[in-house]
């Protein structure tokens, strides 16, 4: 910035009239005040015992921290991430590892069949979901035609259903970092060690998935923040019986009111979410090391 | 030996093919099964659907069947228009002020300005939510567009801070030492090349901006009804079977944007790089 300052007073010509830098004054401007103030007042207001927001305190938070019921939504939640993403890697990274093997025509097909849905509406296929796992619900009807089961099965409101739905709505966050990655693998790696003898599997586990390691990592951590904020599918799938932490926010400051304790509920989530991302991405760059050492 | 590698290979063929297979079905049948369900002659949303006939469409053109649709489907372009406008004037200043900064704090707003993409959105929605009243504001639609602006700021400024960075630097000196002033220069030389960047963003931004949740299930109201939200309502209650025709507009709508995207900047080039 020095350096571009300094040559632009030495040549005589007409510049801005300020630093180039400021040019960013309008949006900081913008996040300071309806985005950090925001954020700081929301953890100002979770030190308040009433939900008047009268008494300072630490009531709140002793009222969640102390409760056994808070962990179990915390530990739900979580791992409706991890699951989320275990789904989304097992059948997502098969697909990039076809989408790299694919002539560019189908190439182009792929891409824009991952990426449509992305420009689909959350609440659009949320709604599909219930199409297809409701009572009268297509996998119900198949089951029930081929005779393989004699009563519909339950899979609204269960943890599976739910499971299966945000593999499919978070799947396309997945994809793009992975395919991203592994369109720039050098495709000579792969036949270089398909010429020195190993096998198909031995070259995905021991040459492309530990190169592909950043587009995972960084699926895997678009994948895990948005699945465990999921509200909509969290609540419209799961029901109001699987409690997670986007419900118990809703919940508490919508329905309830107690903005206090919605405040410490959705720091909590806030918190929980960065601990595992950067837990994520600490382990990524950790493997990273491991391909060049 | 050689047969031992066949046999690893087709193991491999076998179940990569599979899973991929399983993933593309997971993918687009659900599509397909709203698509289909929409057209239904019934009255609930089964599958296969019975017969064929437009009448949820018909329900829900129907202006005064469905004016709580067609209100919440203008506010939700009303406020994804506007926020995406500032998005793009504030979005596009901050990158081009902030692409090439080495500096520290320059690192660290960048940071910033990208931090809600991966901030719990229902967090700030809620934030925004109490900031907005304790500080005595009455929920409005500019207020939904301020925290859609905030949300969906960070595509447009992640494709136009890549576009700046892929330009090379002697155009803009050379524009400047020719004499052009640095106005004429972002006009003339810069703007146009970062445009497709710009608009790529911009698409993205938009399209979020309609489909968010997080901040208008906190900020909107009976009044200020959002699409999203309201399509939420007609799923919880009683499973409404105009929300298929509403999910059939959609994805005609995604599929003849996407196409068009892909025409005029090639979208898909952009999210994979």
């Amino acid at each position: 910035m020095t350096s571009e300052r300094t040559t632009g007073v030495a040549r005589p010509r007409r510049r801005l009239p300020l630093a180039e830098w400021q040019l960013a004054l309008p949006l900081a401007l913008a996040f300071a005040s309806i985005f950090l103030a925001p954020l700081l007042m929301l953890v100002g207001v979770s030190f308040f015992n009433d939900d008047k927001i009268t008494q300072p305190g630490f009531g709140q938070w002793a009222k969640f921290l102390g409760d056994p019921f808070s962990y179990k939504v915390i530990a739900d939640t979580m791992l409706l991430g991890l699951k989320t993403v275990c789904a989304t890697i097992v059948i997502g990274y098969p697909l990039a590892l076809i989408y790299l093997d694919a002539s560019p025509r189908l190439q182009k097909v792929l891409i824009f069949i991952i990426v449509m849905p992305l420009l689909l509406s959350v609440v659009v296929r949320t709604f599909a979901w219930i199409v297809v796992l409701g009572r009268e619900g297509v996998v119900n009807t198949l089951l029930l035609q081929l005779g393989i089961i004699s009563e519909p099965l339950r899979l609204l409101q269960t943890e599976l259903g739910l499971v299966i739905s945000l593999t499919q709505i978070e799947m396309p966050l997945m994809l793009l970092p992975l395919i991203s990655v592994m369109s720039r693998l050098d495709p000579n790696l792969r036949d270089a060690s398909a010429a020195l003898g190993a096998s198909r599997w031995r070259t995905l586990f021991k040459v492309i998935v530990p190169l592909s390691m950043p587009g995972l990592v960084a699926g895997c951590l678009l994948v895990f923040a948005s699945s465990t904020t999921a509200f909509i599918s969290q609540t419209v799938i799961g029901g109001v019986r699987l409690i997670y932490l986007p419900l118990l926010i809703w919940q508490q400051s919508l329905v309830v009111f107690n903005w206090p304790f919605a405040a410490v509920v959705s720091l909590t989530l806030l918190v929980s979410v960065l601990t595992v991302v950067s837990a994520l991405s600490y382990l990524g760059r950790r493997s990273g090391g491991y391909v060049h050492g | 030996m050689g047969r031992r590698r066949s046999l690893g290979d087709l193991s491999y063929s076998l179940v990569i093919g599979g899973l991929a297979t399983l993933a593309l079905l997971i993918i687009v049948a659900p599509v397909v099964i709203v698509l289909m369900t929409s057209f239904t002659e019934g009255r609930s949303l089964k599958f296969p659907p019975t017969g064929f006939s437009l009448q949820w469409y018909e329900a829900l053109f129907d202006a005064s069947k469905s004016r709580q649709i067609h209100r919440a489907v203008s506010n939700s372009l009303e406020v994804a228009a506007w926020s995406t406008g500032f998005g793009i004037l504030f979005g596009s200043m901050a990158s081009l002020g902030l692409a090439r900064n080495r500096h520290r704090l320059a690192r660290a707003a960048d940071g910033l300005f990208l931090s809600p993409l991966v901030l719990p959105g229902l967090t700030f929605g809620l934030a925004a939510l109490m900031y907005f009243t304790l500080i005595g504001f009455r929920p409005s639609l500019n207020l939904i567009i301020a925290g859609h602006m905030i949300v969906t700021v960070p595509f447009i400024i992640r494709t136009t801070s890549a576009s700046i960075s892929q330009l090379d630097p002697a155009l803009n000196d050379s524009s400047q030492s020719l004499g052009a002033s640095w106005f004429y220069t972002l006009r003339r030389v810069t703007l146009p090349l970062i445009a497709p960047g710009i608009f790529a963003g911009a698409f993205l931004a938009f399209m979020a901006s309609i489909d968010n949740v997080p901040v208008s299930l906190f900020l909107s109201t009976a009044r200020t009804d959002m699409l999203p939200i309201r399509m939420w309502g007609m799923m919880e209650s009683t499973l409404d079977p105009r929300i298929a025709a509403v999910s059939g507009v959609l994805i005609a709508a995604a599929f003849l944007l996407m196409l068009v995207m892909e025409w005029t900047v090639g979208l898909t080039r952009r999210m994979r790089d």
